[in-house]
């Protein structure tokens, strides 16, 4: 009766609250619905074969990868589409629907809370590297967190990435698990072993302890690139099949087998998963490209080192004009050391126009880093500087609010 | 009169969670601007310190602060490159490790690099996250306008007698020994918990550090637009907040 009237509750806050314009409403009524019942997430998971999505980068795009995988059996399936990724995000996106899968995008902090109430089947761990240190902190604490709940969960399937470190301690007192090489582009945060605080060496196709022999576990699937930016997954039971995205980016092919192999555990055959993934154009506003005016920009967003590594290799290639948008609101974390992580001299030589509530912080990084640039204070001014007149389609590439900025601006 | 000046950042791979390597990049950029030739060095923990003029040491999570600490006391240049002379900026876990002792994971103390007379406890408060606002003690380090950062640590570091403070804070926890302390300086050592990187925030700090560096040449002025301009945005943004704070417990 109280998790009904709590459902209910959460329900009609989130059609208000849409109503009234104010945000996706995802968030309000999920508090409010937890307030009338603490338990509800636990009462909405139940009789539902629920999967977590977890992980520094790619958490929304694999969890959306996932939901069309699993929608090709053509059950209804439910997910926190918008990104609010803590328990009120996941209350408001269950409550009101009776889809027997749900895949949830879950904050890495959040975890082994998220796990317990909702007793998840399958659990995907992406990867974990530094990101808004002022709110979480260590990441190997996030890391010893996860090792934790899962070896509380013996009914859970993991589905992890085997070249990242820190996803390989945080699973592996699991009981299940199924290793997936995925790869792992970003290794500065995964250098200390996290299981004796002795060495990690990564070689070609592996790393291992020089100390206590904590070492890559064989996974049962792995991705395998061509220089041509193709790629293919290859199974250890022999099975390959090619991975094909309209998404962009080696980082999302990986976020794609994660997601094939998740869509396994789960009952879905993944070379069925994978080419059902195929379809998927754009996830929440990534790599959209839309208009101010005359001018024409595609929207990236990358919120840490890692990301920004990723993306500043996918922007090489072309010599676009190019916005970089900082803030250090809430959502971003309050301190932009970070960006003095991020390799930004790949972009000299670039026309760069530094934006956003922190564009300072940003020019002082460029200024050190030799790539001279032009700073514009409003982000959408700061497009159409960027443009000078000419039909480029401008590229611009934000931290989180940065990113939803530009997204909701109009046009 | 240009001279050649070699700057190691120390061990980014165990030191190097919040950006602190850029220290070096603001040290090299600043010297090779006004014509000295400059080597930067990332120095990994597996392989023996070089030798250089001036060490940067950064932030980093406790386990790998630990092998860190152990890991520069065996090796012995660091130490001995300070008895000679060389400048050492240390920053947050690297402040910690070139005192005499600081906390493990599970608060058990540790041997540190003993280049600065603190000692470390885990604070009994919560974790200090947030920016930091410190006016400099002239008599450590000589005249310096107040410098901007921010601070993310769970220690208490307190000075023995004799070993002065880098400044005190006017925002911000600092030390967080009870004094309103920041940081520590000892001869050619600096200590800080201040990240941003701080020598990024506050250019005439990285200045002072090279000056000592070049022995005592005088550094001509640099175009500091961009980082003066966020060094102003910082006081005004930091200390406008704090003023409002303070009025609001009133």
């Amino acid at each position: 009766m109280r998790a009904h009237l709590a459902s209910t509750t959460t329900r009609v806050v989130n059609a208000t609250s849409r109503r009234l314009g104010r945000g996706q409403g995802t968030v309000a009524g999920g508090r409010a619905g937890l307030r009338l019942d603490p338990r509800l997430l636990e009462h909405l998971s139940a009789g539902r074969q629920v999967a977590l999505v977890t992980g520094t980068n790619g958490k929304t795009t694999t969890t959306r990868l996932l939901t069309v995988a699993l929608g090709a059996t053509g059950d209804a399936v439910v997910s926190n589409e918008t990104g609010s990724n803590m328990p009120p995000g996941h209350v408001a996106a269950l409550a009101g629907t009776r889809a027997r899968r749900a895949v949830l995008e879950t904050d890495e902090v959040y975890l082994p809370r998220v796990l317990t109430s909702t007793a998840a089947a399958t659990v995907v761990l992406l990867n974990l590297s530094r990101d808004q240190l002022d709110r979480t902190n260590e990441v190997r604490m996030i890391a010893g967190s996860w090792r934790a709940a899962l070896a509380a969960a013996p009914h859970t399937h993991v589905v992890a990435n085997a070249d990242d470190p820190l996803v390989a301690w945080g699973a592996g007192a699991a009981r299940d698990v199924h290793w997936v090489g995925a790869g792992l582009r970003w290794q500065h945060d995964a250098v200390g072993c996290p299981a004796c605080e002795g060495r990690i060496a990564f070689v070609e196709g592996g790393w291992s302890c020089t100390t206590c022999g904590f070492a890559r576990p064989a996974p049962e699937a792995t991705l395998v690139g061509a220089a041509d930016g193709t790629a293919h997954a290859e199974w250890a039971d022999g099975r390959t099949a090619p991975v094909r995205l309209s998404l962009p980016g080696r980082f999302n092919q990986a976020n794609a087998l994660m997601a094939a192999v998740a869509a396994e555990a789960s009952g879905v055959d993944a070379l069925v998963a994978l080419a059902a993934m195929e379809a998927v154009q754009d996830v929440a506003g990534r790599f959209t490209v839309r208009s101010f005016g005359d001018v024409r920009a595609r929207l990236m967003l990358a919120k840490n080192p890692a990301g920004w590594d990723e993306l500043l290799d996918l922007v090489a290639g072309s010599d676009a004009p190019l916005v970089i948008s900082i803030n250090a609101r809430i959502a971003d974390g309050a301190d932009p050391s970070w960006l003095w992580d991020v390799p930004f001299e790949r972009l000299a030589g670039r026309a760069v126009v530094v934006t956003g509530d922190r564009y300072r912080d940003l020019s002082v990084r460029l200024h050190y880093g030799g790539v001279p640039h032009s700073t514009e204070p409003d982000p959408v001014l700061a497009v159409a500087r960027a443009a000078a007149g000419s039909a480029a389609v401008v590229e611009v590439i934000g931290n989180y609010t940065a990113f939803h900025d530009l997204l909701g601006a109009p046009a | 009169m240009t001279a050649s000046l070699r700057i190691v950042v120390v061990y980014p791979d165990l030191l190097g969670t919040y950006g602190d390597g850029g220290n070096g990049l603001v040290l090299a950029r600043r010297a090779e601007w006004r014509g000295h030739a400059v080597t930067l060095l990332q120095a990994a923990s597996d392989r023996p310190l070089p030798e250089a003029d001036l060490y940067c040491l950064g932030g980093g999570e406790d386990g790998p602060q630990v092998r860190a600490a152990r890991t520069l006391i065996d090796d012995g240049t660091l130490v001995r490159r300070a008895a000679e002379g060389a400048v050492v900026l240390a920053v947050c876990a690297g402040f910690q490790i070139v005192g005499r002792t600081f906390p493990g994971a599970g608060g058990e103390a540790h041997e540190g690099v003993g280049l600065l007379d603190v000692d470390t406890v885990k604070s009994t408060g919560p974790r200090a996250v947030g920016e930091v606002l410190v006016e400099v003690d002239a008599d450590a380090l000589g005249p310096l306008p107040t410098l901007t950062g921010f601070e993310n640590h769970g220690g208490a570091t307190s000075r023995a007698d004799g070993t002065a403070a880098l400044g005190h804070v006017v925002a911000g926890v600092g030390n967080g020994a009870g004094d309103g302390s920041e940081g520590a300086v000892g001869g050619h050592i600096v200590g800080t918990y201040l990240h941003g990187p701080v020598l990024a925030r506050n250019p005439a700090l990285a200045d002072r550090l090279l000056s000592w560096a070049l022995d005592d040449v005088a550094l001509a002025p640099l175009d500091d637009a961009a980082p003066e301009s966020l060094r102003q945005e910082r006081l005004v943004t930091v200390g406008g907040k704090r003023r409002r704070g303070r009025q609001r417990r009133t």
